[in-house]
């Protein structure tokens, strides 16, 4: 294709330029977060599909116990619903890469957590059920279980990230793990407003 | 500078989007090899031993997983010959009938969940990332991890059943039988953990393969130039990903019902059996697709290079792929038909499981098509791509006539149905893997595999498969039940089981052939240009084996078959960093690039994870405490995991992109 003697030339595409991470669907570690939160948020639904399935084996519900005690549950849901606040504002402060701030609405963020975490030992007090009681005991020990299971899993994902920012050198890309935790964070509080009307009003309303 | 303009300077920096297009000299041949040596020390293959534990290299971790895949094949075949010499004349005692329920379950657990799954996934982990043109799948420690579970998960079930407590439930372990009641003792928590192994290691390996192929796909290459093995892949992660949740969440209740005393299937305390099929088959019937349309793909790029001319009906192909992934979610029920569900339903899953062959007759008439306007030379792939065109349209009619719920309660749990299952499963997917594998292997070896062998190997597998499993129709009419461990004389069973037997002397000769082969091959076998058989496809653009980095400049796209429609003064990228692992990310429709990512350097953690993990899941066979034993070491060598690397290769800031050292 060339005539001799001519210098050989070839079309390039530099991309040189572009920046060395991207927050939300344009990066890769988005679609990783995503892929797992539609993975275990499959997992809540089949769980959920089983709570409706054995309510409609039997006549009462719950049957032959008493309902749960709303009063920790509840108290739950208003932290982990206010934690939504401190998430909000480390992540954006993550994508303006204002390390300072970030770290320190992570670590309101992890605080809420462990409230939350400590909360829900309490719960488990307040179920009036056990998971061998019957099936519908099973049922409410699975679901609430895979939620807490969820949110110990992200409170200890929020504490490595701010022992991280605190003592670790932060590379553009660490923003935007803090970016990505906290969006899987709003999973797990989206998640327990139905897993929390199921456990605690399905039993009074069905 | 203070704060603030340092982080208006980065933001700004962080959004700027400018891809370059210019014409430049052509590198010097050292400029190239200078590019060539850099990229070699950067994309490292770890060796040694502690080396190969921490590989994140995806060729490796394929050819590990398609070894290991073929082994657990092959251990499964062997059960499945002694089951036939079980079988072959009336009243035999070969196997005692406790032994064969252990076999019959340990080969369909093995073959479905050890075998065809992983095998297939790892076909896309070994070609996906050389097809859409990049350096290596997304996530690559997850990769890692996910084989090194995938084989203990694996060891395990073997070792059960050397020590005489596999599982003997069946390989969808129905309750009540794989209940506390019915089958005390370990047996039924071993299959069920061996569900856990493999669905996390297959959850895990598609959210790779969905990151990659949407995320790292060449400049170029959009949607709808993606070749149609990668479209199979992408329909086979979605489903794994929408699946495979029901039969994990399932698993564990059972295992809970057999640990802790829950009741989620025992009608006596509220629970339900039911609920036990309805989980398992809505997992259980798209995972068929999930085995299945892989073997799509292999088919459309064998047929694609074998006829030298694209595939017929792209888009029919790509729709066809697509409405296969969500038909195959609608009939579960038919696996129920004998459970006495209402009629109305039963008709509804009825019609649906006669609609999912309307995808499958489009692709093949497709590749009819392409075969009628193409030139076809017909090598060994071709042949075994011919041979599960007809195998899979005998297996997919009698599939529609098992679709009938009246004909169904007639035939059901017979012989005719394992002879269905096994002419879509065989014929469907390995039919077309082991022409894949023969398609392929020069690229993954350097070295081709002999042609006139291989010829030959077809014809004994194609002869011996329909002499093994065509009688097991009219078996299954006679009313032999499936899983018996003999039967007597009077039935009149023996000569047609006699045969059955012999095809399985066949099939295993077939098999011992295409082994041979293989070694044969690897050893001494004639070496391999870059693209010897002239194919469309990306992954022929690089040396056969493909160099460690996989393209020495990442392509540009121009056509559906990229090397087919190239122009001469193809682009190429350049500026992506050769001193680190770093990766070009482009936008998911158009595969315009958007920005570019560092991936992570070999490591010994996600072997370290998948140990611990593992132990927690054997030791949650035999007590819950293996939960609260497991957490710190696994939150340990998950921290391990993602813990940035010296503060010296990852510095605050990294602000100018060092140019490629052409």
């Amino acid at each position: 294709m060339n005539v001799p003697g001519q210098i050989e030339r070839r079309r390039v595409l530099d991309v040189s330029a572009l920046p060395d991470s991207a927050f939300g669907y344009n990066g890769l570690v988005w679609w990783g977060t995503v892929g797992f939160m539609v993975i275990e948020g499959s997992m809540f639904v089949i769980a959920i599909i089983v709570y409706f399935y054995l309510r409609l084996r039997v006549e009462n519900w719950p049957p032959g116990l008493p309902n749960p005690d709303i009063g920790y549950g509840t108290a739950n849901l208003l932290v982990v619903l206010l934690s939504v606040i401190p998430a909000a504002m480390s992540k954006s402060a993550a994508e303006a890469f204002d390390l300072p701030k970030a770290r320190r609405w992570l670590f309101v963020l992890t605080l809420m957590g462990v409230g939350a975490v400590t909360l829900r030992a309490y719960e488990y007090t307040a179920l009036n059920c056990r998971w061998d009681d019957n099936a519908y005991g099973s049922i409410v020990w699975l679901l609430i279980s895979m939620h807490t299971i969820h949110v110990g899993t992200d409170v200890t994902d929020s504490a490595v990230l701010l022992v991280m920012a605190y003592t670790q050198p932060m590379a553009r890309k660490r923003f935007v793990d803090l970016s990505e935790n906290s969006l899987y964070w709003y999973f797990i509080v989206a998640w327990w407003i139905p897993i929390y009307l199921i456990i605690y009003w399905a039993p009074r309303w069905l | 500078m203070d704060r603030e303009q340092q982080q208006r300077l980065q933001r700004e920096e962080h959004e700027r989007h400018e891809v370059i297009e210019r014409v430049e000299p052509m590198p010097e041949p050292a400029a190239a090899a200078r590019l060539h040596r850099e990229l070699e020390r950067t994309w490292y293959v770890p060796s040694g031993l502690i080396g190969s534990l921490c590989v994140v290299d995806h060729r490796t971790i394929a050819k590990r997983y398609i070894v290991t895949a073929f082994c657990f094949f092959i251990f499964a075949g062997l059960l499945a010959v002694l089951m036939r010499i079980q079988l072959a004349v009336p009243n035999n005692h070969f196997l005692g009938p406790d032994l064969y329920n252990q076999v019959f379950t340990t080969h369909g657990t093995m073959m479905m969940f050890l075998f065809a799954v992983p095998v297939m996934e790892a076909m896309g982990v070994y070609l996906v990332p050389l097809m859409v043109g990049t350096r290596n799948i997304a996530f690559p420690r997850l990769n890692a991890f996910s084989y090194f579970v995938y084989l203990f998960g694996g060891v395990m079930l073997t070792v059960t059943l050397l020590m005489n407590t596999a599982p003997d439930v069946g390989w969808f372990a129905y309750v009540p039988l794989a209940g506390p009641d019915y089958t005390p003792g370990k047996r039924a928590d071993f299959w069920a953990q061996l569900i856990t192994f493999t669905e996390v290691s297959g959850l895990a390996v598609s959210v790779e393969l969905v990151a990659t192929i949407l995320k790292t796909r060449a400049p170029g290459m959009s949607l709808n130039r993606m070749p149609l093995f990668v479209w199979s892949m992408l329909v086979t992660a979605l489903m794994v990903i929408f699946a495979m949740p029901s039969v994990v969440t399932s698993s564990s209740m059972l295992l809970l019902d057999r640990l802790v005393g829950t009741h989620f299937y025992n009608p006596a305390e509220g629970g339900d059996s039911l609920l036990w099929q309805h989980l398992f088959w809505f997992f259980g019937h798209p995972e068929v697709y999930i085995i299945f349309v892989p073997a799509l793909g292999i088919v459309s790029s064998v047929i694609a290079t074998f006829t030298g001319r694209p595939v017929f009906g792209y888009p029919a192909m790509v729709l066809a792929l697509v409405a296969t992934g969500f038909i195959g979610f609608g009939l579960w029920v038919h696996h129920m038909f004998a459970t006495g569900l209402p009629q109305l339903g039963l008709t509804y899953f009825t019609a649906a499981s006669m609609i999912i062959a309307i995808p499958s007759g489009i692709q093949i008439f497709c590749w009819i098509a392409s075969l009628w306007r193409g030139r076809p030379r017909f090598h060994t792939p071709l042949l075994f791509v011919l041979g599960f065109v007809a195998i899979f349209v005998f297996g997919g009619l009698s599939g529609v006539t098992l679709a009938s719920q009246p004909f169904d309660l007639q035939v059901h749990d017979t012989y005719y149905v394992v002879a269905h299952f096994h002419y879509v499963l065989l014929g469907g997917a390995v039919f077309p893997l082991i022409g894949g594998i023969y398609y392929w292997f020069p690229k993954m070896t350097g070295r081709m595999m002999d042609d006139g062998l291989g010829k030959i190997t077809f014809w004994v597998l194609f002869v011996g498969f329909n002499v093994t499993f065509f009688p097991m129709h009219i078996l299954g009419f006679e009313g032999m039940p499936r899983r018996v461990y003999t039967y007597p004389a009077e039935l009149g069973w023996g000569p047609l089981n006699l045969v059955a037997t012999i095809g399985a002397g066949m099939l295993a000769l077939g098999g011992l052939l295409f082994l041979y082969n293989v070694v044969k091959s690897h050893a001494a076998g004639a070496v391999a240009s870059a693209n010897p058989w002239n194919g469309g496809t990306l992954e022929w653009s690089v040396p056969s084996p493909p160099p460690v980095y996989n393209f020495l400049y990442q392509p540009v796209v121009e056509g559906r078959d990229a090397l087919w429609e190239r122009s001469a003064d193809v682009p190429v990228v350049v500026g992506i960093r050769s001193d680190c692992r770093e990766v070009l990310i482009t936008d998911v429709m158009d595969a315009e690039p958007s920005n570019k990512v560092e991936y992570p350097e070999p490591s010994i953690w996600p072997f370290l994870c998948a140990v611990v993990t593992s132990a927690f899941f054997i030791g949650s066979i035999f007590t819950p405490w293996a939960l609260p034993v497991a957490i710190i070491p696994l939150a340990i060598t998950l921290i391990g995991w993602f813990w940035p690397k010296s503060p010296r290769a990852e510095a605050p800031g990294v602000a100018a992109p060092v140019k490629e050292a052409a």
